[in-house]
């Protein structure tokens, strides 16, 4: 079954921390909000968090202080940065200090809550899983062989590579630049829908000849991979 | 303050305060040490004449007594520049002698008078004359005493006049070096009052000014030069600057104000429905806004040089191949082919991310503006040859008019005719800035014979530095 995820807000804007407390709780994520560097940082250790959203810009203690100074202490938890700044360094300076992802500002509330739900879900499975399964599609890591209903799919590398990123986060969402950034390693801003050309692609090679369909379209927001008549367990 | 004043504060001059300090300290010491050394070396020679002189009378009293020794002072008495000779009796009292007078108690004991000392001497006009010498008294068995002396004028004199000539030398070596250096100085200081001068026009606002170098090519010329390339470098990016914000006040109020249209329909209208599509436009237009704000601020930052601290070893043909890859999808939706030669192994020094945003740029032109030509065919090639890289993309398109060919590379020029077609108008400046913080360079053609098409022609330094 799913817990309930418990993530921390540290930013300072109460506004805006107001509108992201809201839009998680109907996402059915819950949130405690840090105002400031040091109470962000004596929440973060005190607390069990899944995750942690840390703005970078902060009173009384910055955001990448806050995060060496909590893995300093052996607190792991995954931390997500986000910032104004969003050029190639800083995701980089980001990154090093100890985050585990970087979202620039301003980003769609759909990207955040997609990039929170996958770290929240890393915390808990470390990825040993060699073959992952989504209904009838079976994936295997170690062969890199696909198969659906025990036929066996081709693909290219790049489509299996992307296959395994989205049977990875089965059941999440994961956005255009979540694939562009885990498949390809590119973070920058590929305007045009190169990355839904490459899916629908995908979704052709594993659906065409196959029922239900397992690959959809999350409208506004990105594409998941999930089995429809599996119940939530 | 006055001119004197400033002029005493320019380093010249006080260097060469401080050197005229040390060196007059030098040359004080030197004066003394190398008088005091000939004094001495003069005495000595003195000491030495004497004790050969007063072995020879003690040798001639033993052979011939007192009168063949009262003769032969006598005769070496009368000789020109001759020693001085005195001969006493035991109590002290002068017998006979070329000496007029002595200090008391000089007679009393045998051997080396302890210091130089005082005496008279009878001039050529029999006057008694004040004299100063050194002498080695003897004391015979008869009791009789023998002063065998020299007198210490001459080497005196040799002494005044070797500090004399020193002091002189050196008073005119120092204020030979003072007129030099005021006049160092002076120069120095003229030149920096003109640099002064032209910095103050261009902190006044003049980016156009520069510092004057006279052409000699010394360290000011060096100094003003290196100022220049500077001030060159903060024009550029100055008037880079100026022209992103007028095309920021040009280019986005225009997204602005369809933003804020839509926003009042969508208030305006009743349907529900209609208000959900409005807000999606809306949104749509921001993520536009946002996208076009991203880019800009890349831009910037990267002619700005800052993201040059993340240059490291890059696999360009890696990149090359990614980035086709990307895009092949796409480009065969549009119904075009992108084909690519790509050298393999190739590495340069360079920043992985924005080669890649950069030739995505390119890529995406192509298939943006080429979709539809008569040739449907990309074609990306990357070969390294002589020490550089070459990387392009063609494309046979519709083109650039050679006269627009250097405009379009500027932020947000954008041919009249792809105005339709979605876009920033960013993606090239992007190109020309990542091209540039690499130091290569960047070059646009036609790819046709007939003047149609594009190809975009990268040049990079080859190797990893």
């Amino acid at each position: 079954m799913v817990s309930r995820m418990k993530i921390l807000i540290v930013e300072d804007d109460l506004e805006a921390a107001a509108y992201l407390a809201k839009a998680f709780r109907e996402a059915g994520i819950v949130s405690d909000h840090a105002s400031d560097g040091e109470s962000g940082l004596f929440m973060a250790s005190e607390n069990a968090y899944d995750v942690l959203v840390v703005d970078r810009m902060l009173p009384r203690r910055d955001g990448l202080s806050l995060i060496t100074e909590l893995r300093r202490r052996g607190v792991h938890t995954p931390v997500l940065i986000l910032s104004a700044l969003g050029q190639v360094d800083d995701r980089v300076t980001g990154l090093r200090a100890g985050g585990d992802d970087y979202l620039p500002k301003p980003y769609a509330f759909s990207e955040l809550l997609a990039r929170v739900e996958v770290l929240g879900r890393r915390k808990g499975t470390p990825d040993q899983d060699m073959v992952y399964r989504v209904g009838d599609l079976e994936l295997d890591r170690l062969s890199h062989s696909v198969r659906r209903q025990g036929k066996e799919i081709l693909l290219q590398p790049r489509e299996f590579r992307l296959l395994e990123y989205l049977m990875k986060n089965a059941g999440q969402v994961v956005t255009r630049t979540m694939l562009l950034e885990n498949v390809w390693d590119y973070h920058f801003d590929p305007q045009t829908n190169v990355i839904d050309v490459h899916v629908s692609r995908l979704r052709s090679k594993i659906e065409k000849d196959f029922d239900p369909p397992l690959l959809r379209t999350v409208r506004g927001a990105g594409y998941m991979i999930k089995d429809e008549r599996t119940a939530e367990t | 303050m006055s001119k004197f004043g400033v002029l005493f504060r320019t380093t010249a001059v006080r260097l060469s305060a401080l050197y005229l300090v040390l060196f007059s300290l030098c040359a004080v010491f030197l004066v003394f040490y190398v008088t005091g050394m000939s004094e001495r070396l003069l005495q000595q020679q003195t000491r030495e004449a004497i004790a050969v002189e007063a072995a020879q009378i003690e040798g001639i009293y033993e052979r011939a007594g007192v009168n063949g020794l009262l003769r032969s002072l006598e005769r070496r008495a009368r000789q020109p520049g001759a020693n001085l000779y005195v001969i006493a009796g035991p109590s002290g009292d002068i017998l006979a002698g070329n000496v007029a007078g002595l200090e008391p108690g000089l007679l009393d004991g045998e051997g080396w008078t302890s210091e130089p000392f005082r005496y008279q001497r009878f001039t050529d006009e029999n006057r008694a004359d004040n004299h100063v010498a050194l002498a080695q008294v003897l004391v015979l068995d008869n009791g009789l005493r023998i002063l065998v002396g020299r007198d210490l004028q001459e080497p005196e004199k040799f002494r005044v006049l070797v500090r004399q000539a020193l002091v002189v030398a050196l008073g005119i070596m120092g204020l030979g070096a003072l007129v030099i250096w005021f006049a160092i100085g002076r120069n120095a200081l003229r030149r920096i009052d003109r640099m002064s001068e032209a910095s103050t026009k261009i902190m006044g606002g003049d980016l156009s000014q520069r510092l004057p170098a006279s052409g000699s090519g010394d360290e000011f010329d060096r100094l003003s030069e290196s100022l220049n390339a500077m001030l060159g470098r903060i024009e550029k990016l100055n008037e880079g600057l100026k022209q992103v914000s007028d095309n920021i006040a040009h280019d986005l109020k225009t997204p602005l104000t369809r933003l804020r249209n839509k926003a009042e329909a969508a208030l305006a209208s009743k349907e529900g429905g209609n208000q959900n599509g409005a807000l999606e436009e809306i949104i749509g237009e921001s993520d536009q806004l946002i996208r076009t704000f991203n880019a800009l601020l890349m831009i910037s930052r990267v002619e700005a040089g800052s993201a040059v601290a993340e240059m490291s070893e890059v696999d360009l043909s890696g990149i090359v191949a990614d980035c086709v890859e990307l895009y092949q999808p796409v480009a065969e939706e549009s119904a075009l082919r992108l084909e690519a030669d790509i050298q393999p192994k190739v590495v340069i020094s360079g920043n992985r991310e924005l080669i890649g945003q950069a030739l995505g740029n390119l890529i995406d032109n192509g298939i943006k503006y080429a979709e539809g030509a008569e040739n449907p065919l990309i074609r990306v090639d990357m070969k390294e040859s002589r020490g550089s890289v070459v990387l392009t993309v063609a494309d046979h398109g519709p083109g650039v008019p050679a006269n627009m060919r250097g405009e379009v590379v500027k932020r947000f020029v954008r041919l009249d005719e792809s105005r339709t077609k979605p876009g920033t108008g960013l993606g090239l400046s992007l190109v020309g800035a990542v091209v540039e913080m690499h130091h290569g360079s960047l070059d646009l053609s036609a790819t046709d014979p007939d003047g149609k098409g594009l190809t975009v022609r990268m040049v990079f330094p080859a190797g990893a530095n």
